[in-house]
């Protein structure tokens, strides 16, 4: 927050802004100190904000042609790819933005992990970020649903009989989401109901998100505490914008290129057959970011077993800042914690890989690896760690070097030989 | 000041009722939101199949849809009901036997929700390692019996409520 009050320079604002200070958010916002050293791991926040509104719009257009019932849904979303004019494009954008919005909100999780961000006092940031994150995988997984091919409709049937693996209940619960005795035109009718919904659930959210962001303000790849305003920090505007414009316009090439060159390839073929309630495909296969959950779930050869270590790889993630006891933020300074967050991206890819394999021989074994290294990641690693763990120094401020001279170079020495 | 924040006076007699009567309102509100996702009346209306089974050579076996979901009509010849009886109970995860699976004196018939116990796939018949079905999605293995003998499913396939309406015709449901 920057302590000067902002006052409109125009009378007509001044006038508008005593009853609604609508400028003076505008102020905070460009005005908003922010850490001079963040990188550009740091611009995958943009990135979101920018892939949430594309799918929100793409979202709306694609409702305007696409019939949600399951005679007609699947020749619908082929009217939209051949009749409807620049329905090809909006419908690619909107299956691919899916997939770039995951790929974005991967970085953005594991950058949080690496730099400690998700520590005091950010923990309220990093929990309503995994609800949004709850919400991304819900709103995808209803709208793969929506084209009604095979693998919406085997995919719908197993990710809804997950719940049937509840005791006593489990089974009345599939029955009053399906809304009929297996996944039909009920499931689909709510689920468009409910994909529509969700987007804005997560803008409010992203609003929550970014607004408890600006309490304690950003951290940075050091992970000191700065002093806000200082020599530390920049303005938001222009330093930051023009910052996160770059990395966006890059991360907008890439999509591009799935988009025109190869819009199918995150993709299932068998979702160009219509659902068929009689046959399953040989190989079910969730869309590529769920897959390291996939992988858990069938890592367990029970079944309610196997549901609920799923779920806890999830809700596991919403109390890591009380499963880190480290007082050192930033893993630049964590020279043992450092090796082991290579470990788990390691870990979550190969889980990811396996996922997509055939759950057998050694692609099973390795998925049970993968699942047991997960949880003692956050369960043992993360505590002991940080017990045991001599930290770097880590510098007094982003500007100013470390005291006395730490065996690792740090940024902030960097930073320092620059200026 | 204490003596009297203890005592219950007229105050938190009517903050009790109206918290009571405001928490049944609101229940009697929601309750109408939440069961309108159960299966309505025409879901409901759905719910018997009459199925003619007389072309059904022994050893084959039909699929046809009840409820959408897929049901297996199996008439299964001498041996494979022999193989199905002759199973130690047990060896079996969900031990059941095959007499209970079938209608005493049409031995012969499996009449059987051809749904995976596990997460709801359909099992792929004459596969697996016990003769029966095997679901692709993630490895249960099914006897002649339709009884799960390896995998993640937790129970054999479902028997439907089913009965002859004559020698050729089976009604489902």
């Amino acid at each position: 927050m920057s302590e000067h009050e902002y006052i409109p320079k125009s009378k007509a604002g001044k006038w508008f802004n005593d009853r609604l200070p609508l400028l003076t958010l505008g102020a905070h916002l460009t005005d908003y100190p922010t850490p001079k050293n963040l990188n550009y791991w740091w611009t995958f926040g943009g990135i979101l904000t920018f892939c949430l509104i594309t799918q929100i719009v793409t979202g709306i257009v694609l409702a305007m042609h696409y019939v949600a019932h399951a005679d007609l849904a699947f020749a619908s979303v082929e009217h939209i790819m051949r009749d409807v004019n620049y329905g090809w494009l909006i419908r690619y954008i909107h299956s691919n933005g899916a997939s770039m919005f995951f790929l974005a909100v991967y970085i953005h999780i594991f950058r949080s992990l690496f730099y400690g961000s998700y520590k005091s006092p950010r923990e309220v940031i990093w929990i309503i970020g995994l609800m949004i994150y709850l919400l991304m995988m819900a709103a995808a997984f209803m709208g793969y649903v929506l084209p009604w091919g095979q693998m919406s409709f085997w995919g719908a049937t197993v990710i809804t009989n997950l719940f049937s693996a509840i005791p006593l209940i489990g089974d009345s619960i599939t029955t009053w989401l399906w809304g009929a005795y297996s996944v039909d035109n009920p499931t689909l009718n709510r689920f468009f109901s409910l994909h529509y919904l969700i987007p804005f659930l997560i803008l409010g959210l992203v609003v929550l998100h970014i607004w408890a962001l600006h309490v304690p303000g950003n951290n940075n790849p050091v992970g000191i505490d700065i002093k806000k305003p200082s020599k530390d920090t920049v303005p938001f505007h222009p330093y930051i914008t023009i910052k996160d414009a770059f990395a966006l316009l890059v991360f907008m090439i890439i999509f591009a290129g799935f988009v025109f060159f190869t819009p199918n390839v995150l993709g299932h073929s068998d979702n160009y057959i219509p659902a068929n309630p009689l046959v399953t495909p040989a190989h079910i296969v969730p869309e590529w970011y769920l897959l390291p959950f996939y992988a858990i779930l069938r890592s367990v050869p029970d079944k309610l077993g196997g549901v609920i270590l799923m779920f806890s790889a999830i809700f596991i993630l919403f109390v890591l800042p009380w499963l880190d006891t480290s007082k050192v933020r930033s893993a630049i300074f964590r020279p043992i914690y450092r090796q082991f967050f290579w470990i788990l991206v390691i870990d979550v890819l190969m889980l990811g890989y396996v996922g997509a394999m055939p759950a057998e021989g050694v692609y099973l074994v390795l998925a049970r690896v993968g699942t047991i290294y997960y949880f003692l990641h956050f369960i043992v690693v993360m505590p002991v760690v940080g017990y045991l763990e001599k930290t770097d120094p880590i510098p007094l401020s982003i500007s100013e070097p470390v005291l006395s001279g730490g065996a690792e170079p740090s940024i902030a020495r960097k930073t320092n030989d620059k200026v | 000041m204490s003596k009297e924040e203890k005592k219950v006076n007229r105050r938190d007699f009517l903050f009790t009722a109206s918290y009571t009567v405001g928490a049944v309102g609101l229940g009697a509100v929601i309750w109408p939101m939440i069961d309108q996702m159960n299966p309505d009346k025409a879901q409901q209306a759905l719910a018997t199949t009459e199925v003619d089974v007389s072309n059904i050579e022994p050893g084959k076996s039909i699929t046809v849809l009840w409820r959408g979901k897929p049901i297996f009509l199996k008439r299964r010849t001498p041996e494979e009901i022999a193989e199905a009886r002759a199973v130690n109970l047990d060896d079996l995860p969900d031990p059941q036997k095959d007499e209970d699976r079938v209608k005493e004196g049409k031995d012969e018939w499996l009449v059987m929700l051809g749904v995976c116990t596990h997460l709801g796939c359909v099992p792929l018949k004459d596969k697996g390692d016990y003769n029966g079905w095997f679901c692709p999605c993630h490895g249960s293995h099914y006897d002649v019996s339709g009884r799960i003998r390896k995998g993640p499913a937790p129970t054999n396939m479902e028997i439907p409520k089913f009965e002859f309406v004559d020698n050729n015709t089976i009604k489902i449901g």
